[in-house]
């Protein structure tokens, strides 16, 4: 699997509450939810977004509530991958039972400006900065997680388990 | 070697002898919660996956809490979802209006929750039950979901981290200021994925509710859950309680530990977290020059009947500052009737406070209370984020029921020593 697009940058601790803001959580309508993603730090986002791109960050991204509409809101938003140097745990777990899939990989969470383009392989297990011509390794997503994405989400995989 | 508490109660729950740090387990769950921002999507997977029925209606606790009384149309059709998927799945712990509290004080209060269970919430505070010494984590709506369809989830072993505490604490100083300074000292991230074990003679004689308050901002911390170990202060809440068997884990003196920390908390103040993160955290002495609007005191954090008593201990006799907006809000049916009986609430009125019914609220900016542009608020909550209890350009300091309670009266956030 690969993804090209441009860049979203963002610094540490990106949470959940600025993905989606409590405010908008009256609705399980994904269209509705990606309407307002990341409204808080980037009002623009919803604008610039484009199929295929790629937000980068920092330490913990996705920190605080639980909330699956944040990586429900990001995914349909367009974003294909989340790039960061960690990721908060719950959402770690939320984005990839919905299919969206995360890259940990510190250097390129430091090497990159927004409406850079990018490019993710996950077989290659390398993340390039296409506009500067550099390339990082991450570290593979466990298999566990990738078997996830492979069977469609945490519960096609359950169904198939049960079978 | 040894085990730790949460490794033993995992195990437990894997039909394992041991676990170790990384392994990735099955494990039983018993008791699966939702409230009602995430209960409806999780009803939603569940839905879509085809099952007809859940795998044990009696393991699954539905609060709806956080937008409850019903703040709008679209809450209301998100609660009334909800219910009708109780009803139609025999779900008999729903909590309508008539008995709901905020679900991280109304389970350990209602004895839904035992020392040595394994609880699995769709909301990131459900680390609160490790106060009762059981193993309590987050996850997402298809993560529960996919529990009500198997009664079970995967677990990767967390490594865990001891926190030691000594001390006497000071008048004032409470389980939020322990939390807080432990924030301060490792981070937001600075127990990710981990386990946080609170133990020493401060906790062995911290009450209940000091230890829910705790376990409960875990998460503050990146923690996959935060646990104390049961003793006679667990026996004593948990007892009359329970209506099913539990089990006390301790910790083996040789089980392993990544990080070891110790604190001397006797000389400790208030402590204070500023905007925009719980690891901000001051003194409340450095902070006497900010200014507020508004103090809110409930949440999951500090809503308890031990946290309305100290806010009642601050305001009886005093007035809030001309300007100010207090609004109290006991967290559970039983907590609010407790405080009505004891007399808190002619002391919270004749403050100048509002009295809330059971509700999230604020703490989330759902409704209740929420903030203007420019505006700050002191909150007895567990998150400062950007734009948590309304405008995107608001701010909120995180502090204990009596900092708070001191802050509405004077006007500026304020220690009640020096009321």
């Amino acid at each position: 699997m690969k993804y090209t697009g441009h860049t979203f940058v963002y610094g540490d601790d990106v949470d959940t509450d600025v993905i989606i803001p409590a405010r908008y959580l009256k609705t399980t309508d994904a269209a509705e939810l990606a309407s307002h993603c990341m409204e808080d730090i980037d009002p623009a986002f919803v604008e610039k977004v484009q199929s295929g791109d790629v937000i980068v960050a920092g330490k913990n991204y996705g920190c605080g509530s639980s909330r699956e509409q944040a990586p429900i809101a990001i995914k349909t938003s367009g974003i294909s991958c989340v790039v960061a140097h960690s990721f908060a745990r719950i959402f770690y777990r939320n984005a990839f039972n919905i299919g969206l899939v995360l890259v940990e990989c510190a250097d390129a969470a430091e090497n990159f400006s927004s409406g850079e383009r990018i490019e993710v392989d996950l077989e290659a297990g390398h993340v390039k900065n296409l506009s500067q011509g550099k390339e990082f390794t991450f570290k593979p997503i466990p298999e566990f997680m990738l078997d996830l994405v492979a069977d469609g989400g945490l519960i096609p995989h359950i169904l198939k388990k049960q079978k | 070697m040894g085990s730790t508490i949460t490794e033993k109660i995992i195990a437990a729950h894997a039909g394992v002898d041991e676990v170790r740090p990384g392994q990735m387990v099955e494990v039983k769950v018993d008791l699966a919660l939702a409230n009602d921002i995430t209960a409806p999507l999780a009803i939603e997977v569940f839905r879509e996956a085809g099952v007809k029925e859940v795998h044990d209606p009696d393991k699954i606790v539905l609060v709806p809490d956080h937008f409850v009384p019903n703040k709008d149309i679209e809450s209301a059709m998100m609660v009334k979802l909800t219910r009708d998927f109780a009803k139609e799945q025999g779900i008999e712990l729903f909590f309508d209006l008539d008995r709901m509290g905020v679900e991280h004080a109304l389970l350990p209060e209602q004895g839904l929750v035992l020392p040595g269970d394994l609880v699995v919430g769709a909301d990131s505070h459900t680390c609160t039950y490790g106060g009762l010494g059981a193993m309590a984590t987050g996850m997402g709506s298809t993560d529960v979901a996919g529990i009500f369809i198997t009664g079970q989830t995967w677990l990767k072993v967390p490594e865990s981290m001891k926190f030691i505490y000594r001390g006497k604490l000071p008048q004032w100083v409470g389980g939020k200021d322990l939390i807080l300074m432990t924030i301060r000292d490792i981070g937001v991230d600075g127990a990710r994925y981990r386990a946080m074990e609170f133990c020493g003679p401060t906790i062995e004689s911290l009450s209940m509710e000091g230890r829910l308050t705790m376990a409960n901002m875990a998460i503050e911390a990146g923690g996959k859950n935060g646990i104390m170990a049961p003793d006679e202060i667990t026996r004593e809440y948990v007892e009359p309680r329970a209506k099913r068997e539990y089990t006390f884990y301790q910790s083996d003196p040789d089980a392993v530990y990544v990080d070891v920390r110790e604190y001397d908390v006797s000389g400790m103040e208030p402590q204070v977290a500023k905007p925009h993160l719980p690891e901000n955290v001051a003194g409340v002495s450095t902070l006497k020059d900010i200014t507020i609007d508004q103090a809110v005191i409930g949440s999951c954090t500090n809503g308890r009947i031990e946290d309305l008593r100290l806010a009642a201990e601050v305001l009886k006799g005093r007035r809030i500052a001309s300007g100010m907006r207090l609004i109290i809000i006991p967290v559970t049916p039983a907590i609010y009737k407790t405080a009505l009986k004891e007399g808190l609430f002619e002391i919270f009125l004749s403050a100048g406070a509002v009295i809330s019914p059971p509700t999230c609220g604020p703490c989330l900016g759902g409704y209740m209370g929420i903030l203007a542009e420019g505006e700050r608020a002191v909150s007895t909550s567990n998150r400062n984020f950007v734009g948590r209890m309304g405008h995107q350009k608001s701010e909120v300091y995180l502090a204990n029921p009596a900092v708070a309670a001191a802050s509405a009266v004077t006007g500026h956030i304020t220690s009640p020593n020096d009321l």
